[in-house]
């Protein structure tokens, strides 16, 4: 639920409304990072930066162009890929940023402290293969339709419904 | 609403909520979410949906990650609660900074303090040896000088002229050490009181048919003299010493009244 009151204040610069923010959209920001760096104290970084972003340019953010998880959602994709094709990345951790959202739910095998995420991983399993490559590429890398419809090799419009039938299929697996 | 539901199913909302669609669809997406409130439910199970998966994506252990990323926020956005493990962990770590801190600023101040001591004992040692080498100089020139005086009255052209305390001073006496080959008088003046403030000793040759005094010099500086011996040249046919306190400078002629001591040559 978008709680536009709350965006309100942290655009009058209410430090209460960031910790609120914060809470709100901070994992799942933590998320998005993660899986397109897939270093943790790289990412941890990253979120940081993002944050502080949120809340220098919290003003710029227009409620008529979207959302305003949409919006932080650019702000992560943007800062993560900066990161990813900075020198030091690349100097360091050559290797590493290949992961899709599916290889990392997979990879929290029995290590993981949360049973969310493990009853998470279980039910992305049911999803279908191009459902997988929808999500990661439109959600987690940011890819527009066209340039997913060009990657997967489908109908621009294909891409769309295509979509929407996995996002149902997401929906029944997290319980909404 | 049959038009609702297929907007809703055509997949564009999802669209929306990833940030796929170019500025002028999503307008027109606000715009449809904020007329129709089915619209906007929608939007809101997909968002709450993805969400939910990207929290799944994140690393393990979002709770300690969290408190661990709040503690560095907290210069711009204070935060009241972290939990007691990351708090007391990160307490060691800001004990053991600070600890590392005073030990390494003990050890400067320590350095600092044997570098200024080093400092000063060295500039004491360089004092201690100025002076003795000064006071080595001084000793070296009185040597020198006793030397010069002992060379002199062991001379064999010396002759030893005793003089004897006179009316204002009966205890004063004084010697003069002649050489008139080399025309040095010295004057031993060891037994002279020492004079007042602003008067001096003068010396006078004499001679005595008819009496005439000829001044052949002071004896300046008679405090400091630690030997009290003055080296005076002398190329008269002296046939009497006479040493007489004056005003300081001299003069021309010697004040009797102030003849403290005087001595006869004896005829060779």
């Amino acid at each position: 639920m978008q709680q536009d009151g709350l965006i309100l204040e942290l655009q009058k610069g209410n430090q209460k409304a960031f910790e609120r923010i914060y809470q709100l959209y901070s994992e799942s920001t933590y998320g998005i990072i993660f899986s397109i760096i897939g270093e943790k104290d790289i990412a941890e970084e990253v979120l940081q930066d993002v944050f502080m972003k949120i809340w220098d340019n919290a003003d710029s953010y227009d409620s008529s162009k979207g959302r305003f998880f949409t919006w932080i959602l650019n702000i992560a994709r943007n800062a993560s890929i900066d990161k990813i094709r900075s020198k030091s990345f690349k100097n360091k951790k050559q290797n590493l940023a290949a992961d899709n959202f599916v290889d990392i739910l997979e990879s929290k095998t029995n290590f993981s402290a949360s049973s969310d995420a493990i009853g998470l991983k279980k039910y992305i399993e049911i999803l279908k293969p191009v459902c997988k490559k929808l999500i990661d590429l439109l959600f987690f890398k940011g890819y527009t339709q066209k340039e997913t419809a060009e990657e997967l090799e489908m109908p621009l419009g294909t891409v769309k419904t295509r979509n929407r039938a996995c996002i149902n299929k997401l929906r029944e697996i997290v319980g909404n | 609403m049959a038009e609702i539901e297929e907007y809703i199913s055509s997949g564009i909302l999802e669209l929306y909520v990833y940030g796929a669609l170019s500025e002028t669809e999503s307008r027109e997406v606000t715009n449809m979410l904020r007329e129709y409130p089915e619209v906007e439910k929608e939007v809101e199970e997909i968002e709450d949906a993805l969400q939910k998966l990207a929290v799944g994506v994140a690393p393990y252990n979002p709770e300690a990650l969290l408190a661990s990323l709040k503690s560095k926020l907290t210069p711009r956005t204070p935060v009241r609660s972290i939990t007691p493990e990351s708090t007391r962990r990160t307490k060691w770590v800001a004990y053991i900074g600070w600890a590392a801190s005073l030990v390494l600023l003990i050890g400067l101040f320590f350095l600092f303090q044997q570098n200024s001591a080093l400092r000063n004992s060295l500039t004491e040692a360089e004092t201690k040896n100025s002076i003795m080498e000064q006071q080595i100089a001084d000793i070296r020139e009185d040597a020198e000088n006793t030397k010069q005086i002992l060379a002199a009255i062991r001379d064999n052209n010396i002759s030893r002229i005793p003089l004897q305390g006179q009316g204002v001073a009966p205890d004063a006496y004084a010697t003069v050490y002649w050489n008139n080959e080399d025309n040095t008088a010295y004057i031993d003046a060891q037994g002279l009181p020492e004079p007042p403030r602003g008067q001096v000793y003068q010396v006078w040759s004499l001679t005595m048919q008819p009496l005439t005094p000829t001044s052949i010099g002071l004896l300046d500086d008679f405090v400091d003299d630690d030997n009290k011996i003055f080296a005076l040249q002398n190329a008269n046919e002296s046939e009497a010493f006479g040493i007489t306190l004056e005003p300081e400078g001299g003069s021309e002629s010697p004040t009797m009244e102030q003849l403290y001591v005087l001595g006869t040559v004896a005829a060779p």
